[in-house]
């Protein structure tokens, strides 16, 4: 596959929230804006890459029993990483964000392209899945943070767009998470796995 | 009383799962029967209690002392997964019947934000190590509340008949939002028993 397709094929074939419904926590828990959602799809993206590209290097030399407690080190490392630098640089993206930053470790597409992708495959490869499945798990977020936070408040990325009054409330909140996935993902199935 | 609120508030008004947004996937995934919902609430709560039990001493008797706040994360991802694999050993070995009733879900429960999630959080609250065990078996109890009431209603939709495009997960988000919903309809009665019973 050329390092194009393997992006692709992230984006839109396996794309982790709508194909593969993977990472559901911060997918739903974040998206109550659309920056909310771009941010927590990028520090993901992140660890993501970081992640792939050093054990798709180490994988060779793990012993196959203790996989994935290395696995989980690598990437619990990383997303320290991330998690001190977004509290010195970008403290209201953490304050936002709160639970969900350390809870990347746990977050099933890093360990499930670990285990699926970046084991079997070279460091270029494995770089251009984590680009990949990061982009697709950004731009899901982004639409299904922009969706809600124009539902519920009528503003997209904070500019407003319909009038002071408009929205409702409840996408904003905990059911329209679970109601504004439910039907992005309807749309998604009907578009690209006919 | 306080902590009579503190359980009512962590099952129904943040409920775990459809307030907090923690373990969406087990929800999804292992909530097809009402039996498999139960058993896996059973195993979460056992979890849920130990690991906070064990890491709540290690933050405050190991981490903080060294000031070493920065490794939390790791730290305790590397002892749930050690606790989940040595809770696992001792079962099959002491206690064979609960294993097998278990059995499925231990493994699956390493990788169950819930446990980290509910670790970290009694840190952020700061709580002590009493309140900490109680919030965490009410958060269990929470989620064992939601995957079983998801279960009940996603069994009756196996039957019924469901729009081509909706099939299969877009219907069960929506279920999922309707019950979303329907709690929310707890949201407040903490703050109002406390102030009904003069509690801070």
């Amino acid at each position: 596959m050329s390092k194009l397709g393997i992006i692709i094929n992230g984006l839109i074939k396996e794309n982790p929230t709508f194909v593969l419904l993977l990472g559901m926590c911060p997918t739903l828990g974040t998206t109550s804006s659309a920056f909310n959602g771009m941010s927590m799809g990028l520090a993901t993206m992140v660890v993501l890459i970081l992640a792939n590209i050093v054990i798709s290097a180490i994988a060779r030399f793990i012993p196959d029993k203790v996989h994935i407690p290395c696995y989980i080190v690598v990437i619990a490392g990383f997303v320290t990483l991330v998690q001190l630098l977004l509290k010195a640089y970008f403290p209201e993206v953490d304050k936002s964000l709160g639970i969900f930053i350390p809870l990347i470790v746990v977050n099933c597409i890093v360990l499930g392209r670990a285990e699926s992708f970046a084991c079997k495959n070279g460091v270029i490869d494995s770089a251009c899945d984590g680009i990949g499945i990061g982009l697709g798990f950004t731009i899901a977020l982004t639409i299904l943070g922009a969706c809600r936070e124009f539902l519920g408040t009528g503003a997209i990325f904070g500019l407003n767009i319909m009038p002071e009054n408009y929205g409702a409330l409840t996408f904003v909140l905990a059911p329209g998470a679970f109601i504004t996935l439910a039907y992005l993902s309807a749309v998604f199935n009907k578009l690209f796995n006919k | 009383m306080s902590y009579i609120i503190m359980i009512i508030a962590a099952i129904f008004v943040n409920n775990i799962v459809l307030a907090q947004f923690l373990g969406i996937c087990p929800f999804l995934g292992v909530s097809k029967k009402v039996d498999t919902a139960a058993g896996m609430g059973m195993a979460v709560a056992f979890v849920m209690l130990l690991a906070t039990l064990v890491t709540w001493p290690i933050y405050y008797y190991v981490l903080v002392p060294y000031e070493l706040q920065f490794m939390q994360t790791i730290v305790y991802i590397l002892v749930i997964a050690a606790l989940v694999q040595m809770v696992e050993i001792i079962l099959k070995k002491s206690m064979p019947s609960l294993y097998s009733a278990l059995g499925v879900f231990l493994p699956l429960i390493t990788t169950n934000c819930t446990i980290l999630g509910v670790a970290i959080n009694v840190i952020n609250f700061e709580y002590s190590l009493l309140e900490s065990a109680v919030y965490a078996v009410a958060t269990a109890f929470g989620f064992s509340l939601a995957m079983i009431l998801f279960a009940g209603i996603r069994e009756q939709i196996e039957v019924s008949d469901v729009p081509k495009g909706m099939k299969g997960t877009p219907i069960a988000l929506l279920i999922a939002g309707l019950l979303a919903l329907a709690f929310m309809g707890f949201s407040g009665i903490d703050n109002t028993l406390k102030v009904m019973f003069n509690i801070g």
